[in-house]
């Protein structure tokens, strides 16, 4: 009752049972869906990696470009940073700081899912493409779902900006960027895991 | 700091747990340093049977440094935690389920599997 009580003093204004905040709760939910969305994915392009048949263009491993896709994995990284730099920057009052550190993680975002067009249409070229094995639908539809997952991120973060810029962000509601962030920093473990499962480890 | 911006006490108590801006660059450094060793041993072929064991060390300790201070789980209530496991537990029961049926074959007698 106390710890209720103490949810709605806070000025969430909203009723809980478990002192904590149902929005972010809710978050917390359903990034524990998309773990299992994203699992399903990864589990089937660990079982089809291999599976390409003769005349059905390359498997993604032989024309893979290492270097350039870790470049692009420590742009998502450190996107991260600026992320939860933009938390801390609104936490202490610093609207402005929140805005920079805000275009900075879209930016890098922009930046990742502009790679990842560039790399899908060099595979195209190579003769990979989502129907023509099934370990080339396995490997864009894994990797295109990240990108669309990433794009929504940008979204987000966007109109975060509108809204800071519009002054509906004061310091007492950072939980907006924390909910953002959040959904944000799942995408870049995400992509943790698929940069090691996809592309470092090699096939047998 | 206007008064319609004062922190309540709670709030002000759960920032206090957070780490600094500081302390996120130190984690991002440590990110990009463990990034930089994946690439690193991808290319060197003496080490090629520790490989995979190292690649999936290296992913976890990202993927916690990540969760743990970036969305920070080490610092919030344990029942953030507990549903974010149950979702990567179900994730890797999903990996179990469909890897056994490429060992046992389906209900009809066929293995899900493509000449390869």
């Amino acid at each position: 009752m106390a710890t209720q009580a103490a949810a709605v003093d806070a000025g969430h204004e909203q009723h809980t049972s478990t002192g904590l905040d149902n929005v972010k709760l809710a978050m917390w939910a359903f990034l524990g869906s998309e773990c299992l969305f994203f699992g399903s994915l990864i589990s089937t392009y660990l079982l089809y990696r291999d599976r390409v048949l003769t005349g059905q263009g390359p498997n993604p491993h032989d024309i893979y470009d290492i270097p350039y896709t870790s470049v692009s994995s420590f742009v998502l990284l450190m996107s991260s940073l600026t992320m939860v730099l933009a938390l801390a920057a609104i936490q202490r009052g610093d609207h402005k700081g929140l805005r920079t550190w805000l275009l900075a993680t879209a930016l890098l975002g922009m930046v990742f899912v502009g790679g990842q067009i560039y790399e899908f249409t060099v595979f195209v070229e190579e003769g990979l493409k989502l129907s023509s094995s099934p370990a080339g639908s396995a490997f864009f539809l894994l990797t295109g779902f990240h990108g669309a997952h990433v794009t929504v991120g940008i979204l987000m973060l966007l109109l975060l900006v509108g809204m800071s810029l519009a002054g509906r962000i004061p310091q007492t509601d950072a939980r907006k960027v924390e909910l953002v962030g959040l959904y944000w920093h799942f995408v870049d473990i995400v992509w943790i895991v698929v940069f090691t499962v996809v592309y470092l480890i090699p096939l047998n | 700091m206007p008064p319609s911006e004062q922190l309540e006490p709670v709030e002000a108590a759960e920032l206090a747990h957070h780490p600094s801006p500081r302390n996120y660059v130190t984690i991002a450094v440590v990110l990009g340093v463990i990034t930089l060793a994946e690439v690193a041993i991808y290319y060197i072929e003496s080490i090629e049977p520790l490989l995979v064991p190292m690649l999936v060390v290296f992913a976890f300790l990202k993927f916690l440094l990540v969760v743990s201070w970036f969305m920070h789980l080490r610092f919030d209530s344990r029942l953030f935690r507990r549903l974010f496991v149950t979702g990567l537990v179900l994730a890797a029961l999903v990996f179990a389920v469909v890897l056994s049926t490429f060992f046992f074959g389906t209900l009809d007698g066929v293995t899900p599997t493509v000449e390869g």
